[in-house]
């Protein structure tokens, strides 16, 4: 699903290396964690596999084609296979639990009819269905969090990108988050995860990879630090 | 996503209006204020392109009905002088008015002939006159200056002062109105790159989300745009009906005094609609610029 090769990511006005010749390749329907410490990279992997950022160096390929290449069209349709949950939720204040998940496919244009049908459905997965008329202020972060999934997979997105989504949550609703993505991740979607929640990696055991200063460190199974 | 999204634009386009009228009325008192001044601005326009198609049609009007006055030294034979008039091109008429007749004249304009008895025979001081009529007002100039170069001419009067003094005030007004009109024009154009900044500033939150969901560039602009354009088309609906009720009313009460002979308003749909038109399209200009340059600077998508 997604080949990256000898990728490098240098932002402006830094010497820095926020990337440094990264090569990663991930299979449809694997659950990554991308773990290391803050400014390590994970963000920018993120970032350029959502395509807000381009790799300075080297290519990624996403279903076969070369993100990199994307015309305007292309670009969108590729944001809109792909599911993103965030550390901040970025949940709208003013609008209802549903409306904020309805509101990911209004503005992919979906019927009205056919979010009156998705919308149910992907709360009924988190397990929110009954908080559909709240507002996000009446919520607590784990289920904001848990809306915030909700949001990114009522589009039946191919990829999960996930960027710290426990990174405000206590330990109980974290773990609660990371199997509510196991079992999304079971129902088929690729997830990627970028984590420095090393007890939660370590309980999971899946494909980890490791990123110090912007280098790949390690890319195997198992826990947080391999031990 | 196939069938459920076959029906797009019609459920982008009912979200885009949605959002632009939440956005309006949340800053309406701001919305109506620049909509106000882009009717103001447009009146202005208006009112000086109208203006100036009713002074060249009176300057026209006032050229057409010029008659050349040819005043004779005393004792000179005029049918001769008349012979070589008619002569002249573009000439179509003449009148030979003696000093009898232009004191006769004189004498009725100001109200009482017998006011003037004192001046009759040897006391007359008019010279006498040739009316002289030209077919097109481009030739006036030409035929005065040739007839006053015959001896027997003292002087030659066509009223190129009025027209000349008609012409000057005109083109000042011209640019008080034109000055006028844009400045307040700028100020409507910053007020509506303001109130989209605000809107854009409110739905940051909203912007960003729709991003990362994936929704086009138009799509998250789309809204911003039509708030610009729905204060722009508010602005110049009021401006056309005011302008068009005031002008109508202004050219019939004209139209019927009779005093004003030479002034006949413009009332033909020919001259009068591509003004109105005109200002439609600089009222759409006005909030399309203004909202594009909001929109490109405040809004990144």
């Amino acid at each position: 699903m997604i080949e990256m090769k000898n990728v490098s990511k240098l932002y402006e006005g830094s010497d820095e290396v926020a990337l440094n010749n990264m090569s990663l390749h991930l299979d449809p329907g694997e659950f990554l964690f991308l773990v290391g410490p803050s400014g390590a990279g994970k963000s920018t992997l993120i970032k350029l596999l959502f395509r807000e950022q381009l790799p300075t160096e080297g290519s990624i390929f996403f279903e076969n084609k070369d993100v990199t290449k994307y015309k305007k069209r292309e670009l969108l349709e590729h944001r809109r296979r792909i599911g993103m949950v965030f550390q901040d939720y970025k949940l709208i204040k003013q609008k209802t639990i549903f409306e904020n998940v309805a509101f990911a496919l209004e503005v992919l244009g979906y019927s009205p009819r056919s979010i009156r049908k998705r919308v149910p459905e992907a709360l009924e997965k988190v397990g929110l269905a009954h908080k559909a008329k709240s507002f996000p202020r009446e919520l607590s972060g784990g289920e904001q969090q848990r809306v915030g999934v909700a949001r990114a997979i009522v589009k039946d997105p191919v990829l999960i990108l996930a960027d710290e989504p426990t990174g405000n949550l206590d330990r109980d609703n974290a773990l609660q988050l990371m199997r509510l993505f196991e079992k999304i991740n079971e129902e088929g979607t690729t997830v990627v995860i970028a984590t420095h929640a090393w007890d939660l990696v370590d309980r999971m055991q899946k494909r980890v990879v490791s990123l110090t200063a912007g280098e790949l460190t390690r890319d195997g199974q198992g826990g947080y630090s391999n031990e | 996503m196939g069938k459920e999204v076959t029906a797009m634009n019609r459920y982008a386009l009912r979200y885009c209006m949605g959002q632009s009228v939440r956005s309006l009325s949340r800053n309406a008192w701001l919305a109506i204020i620049t909509s106000g001044l882009i009717a103001i601005s447009l009146i202005i326009l208006g009112g000086f392109l109208l203006v100036t198609t009713n002074v060249n049609q009176f300057i026209r009007n006032v050229e057409s009905n010029v008659e050349v006055s040819v005043f004779l030294h005393d004792d000179v034979d005029s049918t001769e002088l008349q012979g070589r008039i008619d002569e002249l091109d573009g000439v179509v008429q003449q009148t030979f008015v003696s000093k009898e007749e232009g004191l006769q004249e004189f004498g009725q304009t100001m109200g009482d002939p017998s006011l003037l008895r004192d001046l009759e025979g040897e006391n007359n001081p008019l010279p006498d006159l040739i009316r002289v009529r030209v077919e097109e007002p481009e030739k006036v100039a030409a035929v005065a200056e040739t007839i006053q170069a015959y001896p027997e001419v003292e002087l030659v009067d066509y009223g190129e002062e009025l027209v000349a003094r008609l012409m000057q005030i005109t083109s000042r007004l011209n640019y008080l109105f034109l000055i006028l009109g844009i400045s307040i024009a700028l100020g409507a154009v910053f007020l509506i790159i303001n109130i989209i900044r605000l809107s854009a500033v409110a739905r940051q939150e909203e912007v960003v989300v729709m991003k990362y969901m994936g929704a086009s560039n138009g799509y998250i602009r789309f809204p911003f745009l039509m708030e610009g354009m729905v204060m722009g088309w508010t602005g110049t609906v009021i401006a056309v009906l005011t302008l068009g009720l005031i002008y109508y009313q202004l050219a019939s009460s004209f139209g019927q005094d009779s005093l004003i002979l030479l002034f006949q308003p413009v009332m033909d749909m020919e001259r009068l609609l591509p003004i109105f038109i005109g200002l439609a399209i600089v009222g759409t200009l006005m909030s399309g610029f203004g909202s594009f340059v909001s929109i490109r600077k405040y809004l990144r998508v």
